[in-house]
């Protein structure tokens, strides 16, 4: 008896040895990365890497990307907690190079932090794919190796104006109230400059310190007869703001705020949020992103549909995936996506790779500039939401604005 | 102009009164055992958070959940003092400072995993109401006659019960007092319990306009400092006109220059009110 137990002990010993040189080498590749779980950022930091880890979970589940000379890459997380601390930023992406060996970095959370890791990933080699931060100005300093996920701030608001014309062709007067961060300045300049070429008149232009909680003195001095109230920053302040606005019963065509009105917590506001439009990089209702929409514009697609995303991302943390989330999945969906076109996970390669990638995803079309500012994410686009109410009385956020994306009619803020 | 003006002044003050009961918490501590309280910041966030957790949690009216706030905010009071206040009272001022401090970081940790520090947001309104230029929300109008409310409260208690004479006693000589049969450290007690149960309330009127984190009782603990020294550490009417004069201020000011001044002018008052009169505009008590 004790005898055949050895045979059998020994035959699955030598089938493990004769097993595993049949599979390919497996290689893992390290994506480093800082994740605000503490401090202001935390909501929106959150939900981002909820996405990554959820790509990163279902690649390996496929089987990871296969290299041409047979070797199979599975990916790994390896991360920290910046407190969205720039300070923290740095050290700790320096710490993800050279002592975690990192092969790919992802950014944190926000233009702010992400362009202090920027630096550090571009002195040290890396790639590093930008989710979460739509700045500009990281893209306007020569680095090779920073891509941006997010269609850029310059580009965040000028499409609710598009949209302000079509609602009211005879609207003038704005009035733009922002948070004094990098984000949003750069939103608020990009949408003055455009404002003023199109004949508006910008009434108020005033900045707040990030953590306002007191609104009450920027709203007193919105002049009247205001048509559009137009600014924020990021998710605090801006659901306070939108909340102060409503109880100091301001008048407006339109109220279009950044971040918050998006994030699916903004509906917590009740009342407060009906007719707030907020500019969104992706929306679970926005469907058109799909097979039918890339052949006719002769682009490959890659990675889930909209609904095979928002259903597996529901399943694994029991809410509603935000922009935020959809952001951190498809960093990592073409970093994927680029090493498996380069069949390397050289720097140079992959690089290469990302640069050339012209693509449609869940998320919308990703085109790099390659030109003056390079890695400036220059294909996707902004789409509009507005909370509106339903028959029953229940908020709904709506998507208004591209037209094509349209799934209600825009309806006025407050004008009685 | 002046629509606006006035109605940035109507806001400011009415703020004013809750900063006034604010501060009422950090003054009447320094005035009784000359400790400056910088946990003060947390327990205001603290008095948000069971507002917010009664009212969301069992459908308590915000204004009803005042009361067992009131009493949390005692009793936190006592716990800060027997753990972290009373053994180092007669130490050096940076012993208890540094106690303080680090109550003040236990809190925001602890608040801050339970919590985490996404805005909470007590979705109450009693709607607002308009006059002319002026549109204010109900619940500016309510939380400053609950501070105002509060403030009689709190001199009728210290002027015209026995506990409270017996805190001035305290506060006046505290030798004197122990040796009139005054127990001292019952009445530092309770003083403490009384200035954490102010900024409990405060934060509670708080949170019923403005959302709020663990963290949000920083800007208020500041302000405190400046109302303070404005209306004279130690004195809580002061601190009532203090608070009310430093709203009117912030309702002024962006009236007439970008509203980032104002912190510029705060802090500018502050220093100047230190230099040409440190004993407060009412005198310290």
């Amino acid at each position: 008896m004790r005898r055949l137990l050895y045979l059998i002990g020994a035959l699955a010993v030598a089938g493990l040895l004769a097993g595993a040189p049949a599979s390919a080498a497996t290689k893992n590749v390290v994506i480093g990365f800082t994740a605000s779980q503490t401090g202001k950022l935390n909501v929106e930091a959150i939900r981002q890497i909820n996405g990554l880890n959820l790509w990163i979970e279902q690649v390996n589940e496929a089987g990871g990307v296969k290299l041409p000379d047979g070797t199979v890459l599975k990916f790994q997380a390896k991360f920290y907690d910046d407190e969205s601390k720039k300070e923290r930023v740095q050290e700790l992406y320096t710490k993800l190079i050279n002592q975690d060996k990192a092969d790919f970095l992802i950014s944190p959370y926000s233009s702010g932090l992400a362009d202090a890791a920027a630096v550090i990933a571009q002195q040290y080699n890396k790639i590093l794919i930008s989710a979460g931060a739509a700045s500009d100005s990281t893209y306007k300093k020569g680095y090779t190796l920073i891509f941006q996920v997010y269609t850029p701030a310059s580009r965040y608001l000028t499409g609710a104006l598009d949209l302000l014309a079509k609602m009211d062709p005879a609207a003038k007067k704005l009035a733009v109230i922002h948070e004094k961060d990098k984000f949003s300045t750069d939103v608020v300049e990009a949408l003055k400059k455009y404002a003023e070429g199109k004949g508006y008149q910008v009434a108020l232009y005033e900045g707040y310190e990030p953590g306002t909680t007191d609104f009450a003195p920027f709203i007193n001095k919105i002049p009247a007869g205001t048509d559009a109230i137009l600014g924020g920053g990021h998710f605090a302040d801006t659901s306070t703001f939108a909340k102060q606005l409503h109880e100091k019963g301001v008048k407006a065509k339109m109220v279009a705020l950044l971040v918050a009105p998006p994030e699916p917590k903004f509906a917590e506001l009740g009342e407060a949020a009906v007719g707030v439009i907020g500019p969104s990089q992706w929306e679970p209702l926005a469907t058109t992103y799909n097979q039918e929409t890339a052949q006719k514009l002769n682009l490959p697609f890659v990675g889930p549909s909209v609904a095979q995303f928002t259903q597996a991302y529901q399943t694994k943390y029991k809410e509603v995936p935000s922009y935020h989330s959809a952001g951190g999945y498809v960093a990592g969906l073409l970093l994927g996506e680029a090493i498996r076109q380069a069949g390397s996970t050289d720097t140079a390669k992959v690089k290469e790779a990302l640069d050339k990638m012209d693509l449609l995803t869940f998320y919308g079309r990703i085109k790099f500039d390659t030109a003056k500012e390079h890695g400036l994410q220059i294909g996707h686009e902004m789409i509009y939401t507005q909370w509106q109410k339903d028959a029953q009385g229940k908020l709904v956020n709506q998507l208004v604005w591209p037209e094509a994306f349209k799934t209600a009619d825009v309806q006025p803020y407050r004008v009685k | 102009m002046f629509g606006q003006l006035l109605s940035s002044l109507a806001d400011g003050l009415l703020l004013g009164f809750v900063y006034g009961l604010a501060a009422m918490g950090l003054s009447l501590i320094w005035g009784v055992m000359t400790v400056i309280n910088l946990a003060h910041g947390p327990v205001i966030a603290l008095g948000m958070f069971t507002a917010y957790l009664l009212f969301t949690q069992a459908g308590v009216n915000p204004y009803l959940a005042l009361l067992p706030v009131a009493v949390l905010g005692m009793a936190l009071g006592l716990v800060i003092y027997g753990a972290a206040v009373h053994r180092v009272l007669n130490a050096p001022h940076l012993s208890t400072l540094l106690a303080t401090f680090a109550v003040n970081m236990i809190i925001i940790g602890v608040g801050t995993a339970v919590f985490t520090t996404s805005p909470h947001n007590i979705d109450f309104s009693l709607g607002s109401f308009s006059l002319g230029p002026l549109t204010v929300p109900f619940t500016r109008v309510v939380a400053a006659f609950a501070a105002l409310a509060a403030t009689a409260l709190l001199y009728l208690f210290l002027y015209f019960t026995r506990p409270g004479k017996a805190i001035r006693a305290v506060a006046n000589n505290r030798m004197a007092a122990e040796l009139m049969g005054i127990s001292s450290t019952t009445m530092l007690a309770l003083s403490f319990g009384l200035g954490t149960l102010l900024a409990c309330l405060a934060g509670g009127l708080i949170a019923t306009f403005f959302p709020f984190t663990i963290l949000s009782g920083g800007p208020y603990e500041l302000k405190s400092f400046v109302i303070c020294v404005l209306g004279g550490l130690g004195n809580p009417l002061g601190a009532l006109l203090g608070g009310l004069l430093l709203g009117g201020l912030e309702g002024l000011v962006p009236a007439f220059m970008p509203v980032s001044w104002v912190p510029v002018v705060e802090f500018g008052l502050f220093v100047l009110v230190l230099l040409l009169r440190p004993q407060g505009l009412l005198g310290a008590k």
